[in-house]
């Protein structure tokens, strides 16, 4: 990659992360921190590996995206925005009556969004249900999958990642968001899903580990996962969580709540600062 | 004697016959023989899609293929269908409104041998309680076929309730008019109104001719569809009937005798009694003998029958 390419991409990265601030601020409640940590996987996939047109959401031969993670909707929903789906501004009806932008993803309301997801552990099925589909039909479309670290104790991860090894799905890639914090602590205290890489490879899939925030480690795997036939690909991304927002970084209490209006004003002047320093 | 034939070995057979659709998708759970997907395997190997005993991943793949434009009937039994995989229906299925069509199997007390713990007798309550679920409980199977039939022409998700046993065959294909929310009414009368579903109908049948000998007129009513609901022929019924009797193979709570209720009481309301499983867990036995167990037979619809009368004004 460039130097042009990943100024463009930390500055869509950025982009996001206010948009994640504004839309849970406005909200009051909300995951503003698992969605920071996932906020530059959500650029790299939407401004540089995704076929998606934001003129035709629905387009049949798009690549797919789905949030396994589904609390992290304000990184999807901003990502969306950033990309052109629905105006920036939007973001702060999130969690609001009569706004589309639902606490959770819904697919029926969120242009763009190709899965409702919320309940742990169903979206990377629904992934493998389309990448199914898409070798079925001879489509050259690929499915995008991002899973929680957290997400990973839920049983159904397992019987998702044992029926994509099944079927071979090599147009499937997840990413699994390693942020290490879950909403009760730790996640090795919680209930240690480790060692995350052995059981992925033990069920059968191409296992890659990136530094989440490098856009150059997430494009060299990404480009790997392509070169990778008859198997499903699993980065694991080693993340921080509520990276880029100072007070928020590896806090679980930044779990599940929103920022109050000072929290928020630092938050979003801490990122214009970083895109000052990109030059934008 | 009837013919006699599973609404399973129909919902097989009409997933053969309409699988020409290529958009048509089948997903089993290592159950194919038993819940007869097997037919539809035979002819289309490449649309069938065993995804082994994981009920809740293949309920969650049926969706990320209905969002890519698939028809998708997933099959296993009821009990892990409706039970096991119930959040996964509920929020990967129905709150996206995406066409999947359940097809469970093995539904009620009659599995028989292997007991309660593969009986689901609440699996109408729990999907019927879901939004944008539809829930059809076909008695025979003639009505079964029609049941697949509409449930590919509707699009969203449908519940289709099916059984092991055998069972006679009611209806005539060529006349039978199956439309998805309409009930079917099956014999007029002014006394009081039998409502009945699944394999309770045959038994219903056999309670309306024992009621007739007796001099009371029965009008014989097939819900099929219980959500959406047929409100005008059981609001019809309570206005011209004045008592009502439902049957169900279900707990009665939560049932088509709930849904029944729920009508009537709102719109018309008439006594009622209900013939079903009076929440208590099944056990192993042969089929007729647990019906006599718990108390669905056609003598148990007459007692109740009796009982409704006696409270009718």
């Amino acid at each position: 990659m460039n130097n042009e390419k990943i100024r463009n991409l930390k500055t869509h990265a950025a982009n996001i992360r206010k948009g994640i601030i504004e839309g849970t601020y406005a909200a009051g409640s909300g995951h503003p921190g698992g969605s920071l940590s996932c906020a530059d996987i959500m650029a790299y996939l939407y401004f540089e590996a995704m076929n998606v047109d934001v003129a035709n959401p629905k387009m049949l031969e798009r690549d797919r995206f789905v949030m396994s993670k589904g609390h992290c909707a304000p990184a999807l929903y901003a990502a969306l925005a950033e990309k052109g789906f629905f105006p920036m501004e939007d973001l702060k009806t999130l969690r609001h009556i009569d706004s589309y932008l639902q606490g959770h993803p819904n697919m029926d309301t969120v242009p763009g969004c190709d899965m409702s997801t919320g309940s742990l552990g169903q979206g990377i099925s629904a992934a493998v249900g389309m990448a199914m589909a898409g070798k079925l039909d001879n489509m050259q479309y690929r499915v995008y999958a991002v899973l929680g670290d957290g997400e990973l104790e839920e049983g159904q991860v397992w019987e998702a990642a044992m029926s994509a090894a099944h079927y071979k799905l090599d147009n499937l890639l997840t990413f699994v968001d390693y942020n290490g914090l879950q909403i009760d602590g730790n996640i090795t205290e919680v209930m240690n899903p480790e060692p995350i890489a052995d059981k992925f490879k033990a069920f059968g899939w191409n296992v890659l580990a990136v530094n989440a925030h490098n856009f150059e480690e997430i494009d060299n795997a990404v480009t790997q996962a392509k070169q990778t036939n008859n198997k499903p690909t699993v980065i694991i991304a080693h993340s921080i969580k509520g990276k880029d927002v100072s007070f928020m970084e590896n806090e679980a209490s930044w779990h599940g709540s929103a920022p109050n209006k000072e929290q928020k004003e630092k938050a979003i002047a801490e990122l214009d600062a970083l895109l000052k320093e990109l030059g934008v | 004697m009837a013919e006699k034939i599973a609404t399973r070995v129909a919902y097989g057979n009409a997933l053969a016959e309409f699988g020409e659709d290529k958009n048509i998708v089948v997903l089993d759970a290592d159950l194919s023989k038993s819940t007869k997907t097997d037919t539809f395997k035979k002819k289309y190997p490449e649309r069938h899609f065993n995804m082994g005993i994981a009920e809740g991943n293949m309920m969650a793949v049926a969706a990320g293929m209905a969002s890519c434009g698939k028809t998708v009937f997933a099959s296993t039994f009821a009990m892990f269908a409706a039970g096991r995989a119930f959040e996964q229906i509920r929020n990967s299925i129905c709150y996206p409104n995406l066409n999947v069509k359940i097809g469970a199997t093995h539904a009620g007390i009659t599995v028989g041998e292997d007991g309660a713990s593969h009986q689901p007798i609440e699996d109408i309550a729990l999907m019927r309680s879901i939004p944008n679920m539809v829930v059809i409980s076909p008695s025979d199977a003639v009505s079964a076929f029609e049941a697949v039939k509409a449930a590919i022409s509707h699009s969203g998700p449908v519940y289709i309730r099916l059984g092991r046993l055998d069972v006679p065959v009611i209806y005539n294909k060529e006349s039978l008019d199956f439309k998805l929310g309409k009930g079917i009414q099956l014999t007029d009368g002014r006394d009081v109104t039998i409502i009945a579903n699944g394999l309770m109908l045959p038994e219903a049948i056999k309670a309306q001719e024992i009621l007739k000998e007796q001099g009371i007129e029965a009008r014989l009513i097939d819900i099929h569809t219980i959500k959406p609901i047929d409100k005008d022929i059981i609001i019809k019924a309570a206005k011209e009937t004045g008592a009502i009797v439902t049957a169900e193979e279900h707990n009665i709570l939560g049932g088509l005798g709930s849904a029944v209720a729920e009508v009537v009481v709102q719109n018309s309301p008439v006594p009622i009694k209900m013939v079903g499983i009076e929440d208590k867990f099944g056990k192993s036995g042969k089929p007729a003998e647990l019906m006599v167990r718990y108390g669905l037979t056609p003598e148990n619809i007459v007692e109740k029958v009796m009982a409704v009368l006696a409270m009718k004004k």
